[in-house]
């Protein structure tokens, strides 16, 4: 009947479907416009999408996520209006790139930021309605010596209640009422198992309602500090006081024992005038603080400058010496009188196939001092401390990084040798120009337009290149004495993940500072590597 | 009128779409309302794979006794803690978590566990076990295994062990003739301060200074003359070999197993592995180096509920009225092979081995769960492992310099 009565509904509101004033095609042949059959797999596509983001919108209300649920408005009006328009013809191309953007770059970035100026980490955890609740539970304790009751949950309409039997006889109370005895209640052994005007519950039915039933005080009399009997599991009693209240109105915390009045204070902590600072706290911004501290902690001073100085070196090293090896593997191999050079070509890529974090779990072992395999099976017996002497450590570094990187560079290499035109180097040639002088004059020049920024985007990367420091050396050998443990090659990253992971003590928003602070050094350096580049073109 | 078509279609898309969504939202929710009937409800409990198997029968059980499921999250040993302690301020939280009871101190600051209320049952259960898990005068976790390091001896080797002192102990091993002589298990970078810890006590310099009940102050116990005299001892012991930075626990545990050791100083977790190898050991104190009784860490195993849990009656019912019965904890022991919380549990056991592991483990503390004990271990198994390898030329000076890092780190917390 519904679908009868609703029909001519959906008709009235429909318009009928307009003539077609021109030929299909003649005028506009935009997909945006007329019913084609790539209309109809784009409306599929778009109805989709559509699908998921409203599915998404609605799960995100449902949960109260107002920047994700606002997101996905934008997203889909932004799908629809992009593909349903005929004006918006790049943002066809553009649209899903800027929301993969924004998903995954932009939103991580501007979280990050957001991060450093707060103090989240460990005693920081969540916000202030937690913490309260926290501190609240953590200071109910139950009453020394009390007893514990065999507890009866009651319910009403709009009530909860608990019945405990004390000293022979039943008792009754619900939130509002102390418990008070009930002499027409039946008691069974320890335990009450009806009273009348109310309903016991069992325990589906506990379970169904256990957020109000943990919920619930009733206290013992009518002075709040007897205490207030409360249950965890539905089925054991026992009383419990309070020793820390929360005063809504004036945001303070006061112990009941001592008197201490908690305020709180400006870096996410109630805190009492002494200075004594109740846990947890919650997270706060707490401005420039984080950034500061980087200057100004004298912990972090000691290493600094050898791990400033060793992220450089090892930056720079690692792109020289893959690219100086990546190089001249190509030049060889780019010779034609080099027999079955596709075979070889393909050997070299295979360090490049390995996933880097495998690739230094692999050579951490084969270095391995006393176990490993090269002093083992390739150095005879040998005792080399490949990882855990400072500099060998260093140099290991370099080497793995070397393995790991060279084919990226003979790839790219090959790539623009051969794009270079044969017939400039045989003019070359025809000039008079030797081998050296038409690598050096003419290769080289026309090689780096096209590698010189791979060149700069390889620094960046590996001034970054926290998997490989942390699976091969893990950031050691410590040095020792530091008064944070940071080791001989730690580049600025890992000290970072070491500071605010490793140490003990969880400080994101420390973290994210340092991150937002590295990342403007490496933008600042690639900006003026980038730049440099442009010069190389001018030939 | 022509730009109508696109649009219509649009909208007619959209409102379908919407009444597709709102009619598969509404369907679970009819779901959980009819389901709810037959069973009480469920809740989600986190355990890491060293423990998951363990816990399936258990939870199984608990659904048929009580029609709660129980949905156990297989997480990662290395992740779990650190993501608890994210996860919970979000609600995507679990309502229990099974783990170490050193977690404590950190998920108290944190605020991400509720006070458990063990009422009359604190007796039933080896007093170290419940205090572990005390902090600040509340209860957070329910114990159900104890576990310790102890010396473990392959009979096939040496069949007894007469030494009374660690350098007795090293001589008779070296006298076996074979690899190695006594395995303590390190790590090139990072070391291993746990598995030393034993031989530090018995120099009279815990890591933090004892109340008269053997717990853990937040005061350094290890500095002055007793810390150096032990850093001057692991010097003699890397000088001679007996400790190798190189060794770590997987290269420990296949020479004992290789029988190329006479001893090794480990836990339960490699002990269960000898023993299903078939060899024949035996598990003792580890002998005194300086003088004074040596005292490994006690780890109690346990469960935590959550701050934010939606199902604390369930949650509740299993950890504090389930998981505390001598069925369970026995069931525990018998798929975990560690020592069980529960005193009627414990004494039941007449395992040789478990015995060996209870009594080295019997005057040790629980390992302090304050949140300072996280910050100690990389300086303090660094610095060690420096000494035993000769990075480090003078021991007490960078015994001394690591206690006032230590103490920086404190401070700085």
């Amino acid at each position: 009947m519904t679908q009868q009565t609703d029909r001519p509904d959906v008709t009235d509101r429909v318009p009928p479907p307009p003539p077609r004033e021109l030929p299909a095609g003649s005028r506009d042949g935009s997909h945006a416009r007329n019913f084609s059959g790539g209309f109809l797999v784009k409306l599929v596509l778009v109805a989709l999408i559509d699908a998921g983001a409203v599915y998404g919108i609605l799960a995100a209300v449902a949960v109260r996520s107002w920047v994700i649920a606002a997101f996905l408005v934008l997203v889909l009006i932004a799908v629809n209006w992009a593909y349903f328009s005929k004006r918006a013809l790049p943002a066809k191309y553009l649209v899903p790139g800027m929301i993969f953007l924004f998903a995954y770059v932009i939103f991580a970035a501007v979280y990050t930021a957001y991060i450093a100026f707060t103090n989240y980490g460990d005693g920081h955890n969540s916000d202030k309605a937690d913490a309260i609740e926290a501190i609240l539970a953590q200071n109910e304790v139950r009453v020394e010596g009390s007893e514990a009751y065999d507890l009866t949950v009651l319910s009403r309409p709009d009530e909860l209640g608990f019945a405990i039997v004390q000293d022979g006889e039943a008792q009754v109370g619900s939130a509002e009422v102390p418990l008070q005895a009930a002499p027409d209640a039946t008691v069974e052994g320890e335990q009450v198992t009806a009273v009348p005007t109310w309903d016991v519950l069992d325990f589906a039915a506990i379970a169904q309602q256990q957020e109000a039933v943990v919920a619930l005080r009733v206290q013992v009399s009518d002075d709040p500090n007897d205490g207030a009997l409360r249950t965890n599991d539905g089925s054991t009693g026992y009383v419990y006081e309070s020793t820390m209240v929360y005063d809504e109105a004036a945001d303070t915390m006061t112990n009941t024992v001592t008197g201490t009045v908690y305020t709180p204070d400006d870096h996410g902590n109630f805190r009492s005038a002494e200075g004594e600072a109740l846990t947890p706290g919650w997270r706060v911004s707490v401005g420039f603080e984080n950034f500061t501290r980087a200057f100004t902690d004298q912990r972090l001073r000691g290493p600094f400058l050898e791990i400033f100085l060793w992220t450089f070196a090892f930056a720079f090293l690692s792109v020289a010496t893959t690219f100086v090896v990546g190089l001249f593997l190509a030049i060889v191999f780019n010779d034609p009188r080099v027999k079955g050079r596709r075979y070889y070509r393909a050997l070299m890529i295979l360090p490049y196939a390995f996933p880097a974090f495998l690739a230094g779990l692999v050579w951490r072992g084969m270095l391995n001092q006393s176990f490993g395999f090269v002093n083992e099976v390739l150095l005879g017996g040998a005792s080399i401390p490949w990882l855990d002497s400072p500099w060998l450590a260093k140099f290991s570094l370099l080497m793995v990084n070397l393995w790991l990187g060279f084919p990226y560079m003979f790839l790219v290499c090959t790539g623009a040798l051969q794009s270079i035109p044969g017939d400039v180097l045989e003019s070359a040639r025809m000039d008079g120009a030797n081998a050296w002088r038409v690598q050096r004059s003419i290769v080289l020049p026309l090689l780096m337009v096209s590698v010189a920024p791979l060149l700069v985007a390889s620094f960046a990367f590996n001034f970054n290149n926290f998997t490989l420091i942390y699976t091969l050396t893990g950031g050691g050998p410590n040095f020792p004495g530091a008064p944070i443990t940071v080791g001989s090659t730690d580049i600025l990253i890992s000290t970072v993940y070491a500071i605010a992971f490793e140490s003990g003590i969880k400080q994101y928003g420390f973290a994210s500072a340092l991150s937002i602070m590295i990342f403007l050094l490496v933008g600042a350096i690639s900006w003026w590597g980038f730049r440099r580049t442009r010069t190389l073109e001018e030939i | 009128m022509r730009r109508s078509i696109p649009v219509v279609a649009a909208t007619l898309g959209l409102a379908l779409t919407l009444t597709a969504c709102s009619g598969s939202a509404e369907e679970p929710a009819d779901d959980t309302t009819s389901s709810a009937a037959e069973s009480t409800g469920s809740f989600v409990m986190w355990v890491d794979e060293t423990r998951i198997d363990s816990f399936k029968p258990i939870a199984a059980e608990f659904e048929a006794e009580t029609g709660v499921k129980v949905e156990l999250v297989q997480k990662i040993s290395g992740e779990i803690k650190d993501d608890f302690i994210a996860q919970v301020p979000t609600g995507e939280g679990p309502d229990v978590i099974i783990g170490a009871h050193d977690w404590t101190g950190s998920f108290v600051t944190n605020g991400v566990v509720a006070p458990i209320e063990l009422g009359d049952q604190a007796g039933n259960f080896a007093e170290s076990a419940i205090t572990a898990f005390a902090y600040d005068g509340q209860q957070y976790g329910m114990p159900y295994a104890i576990e310790n390091i102890a010396l473990i001896r392959n009979n096939a080797i040496l069949p007894d062990t007469p030494a009374t002192t660690f350098d007795e102990l090293v001589a008779q091993a070296k006298g076996a003739g074979t690899e190695f002589s006594v395995v303590i298990q390190q790590g090139p970078d990072a070391g291993d301060a746990y598995h030393l810890y034993p031989l530090q006590t018995s120099f009279g310099a815990p890591i933090f200074t004892q109340t008269e009940d053997g717990s853990y102050t937040t005061e350094l116990g290890l500095g002055g003359p007793a810390g150096d005299a032990f850093a001057a001892y692991l010097q003699k012991l890397g000088q001679e070999k007996v400790l190798d930075p190189q060794i770590d626990g997987d290269k420990a545990k296949q020479a004992f197993l290789d029988g190329k050791a006479p001893y090794i100083v480990s836990g339960p977790w490699y002990a269960t592995e000898f023993v299903d190898e078939g060899m024949d050991i035996s598990v003792l104190p580890v002998p005194s180096a300086g003088g004074q009784e040596s005292k490994p860490f006690v780890g109690v195993q346990g469960a935590f509920i959550s701050a934010k849990s939606k199902n604390a009656v369930l949650a509740n019912e299993f950890v504090t009225n389930f998981l505390t019965t001598e069925k369970i904890q026995t069931e525990l022991y018998e798929s975990g092979g560690r020592l069980p919380a529960l005193t009627a549990s414990a004494e039941k056991i007449d395992d040789p081995i478990l015995q060996g592991f209870n009594e080295a483990g019997a005057t040790g503390a629980p390992m302090p769960s304050t949140p300072e004990m996280g910050s100690m271990w990389e300086f303090w198994g660094t610095t060690e492992v420096q000494i035993i390898g000769g990075q480090a030329p003078d021991p007490a000076a960078a015994w001394n310099t690591m206690v006032t890092n230590m103490q920086g780190a404190i401070d700085a917390a």
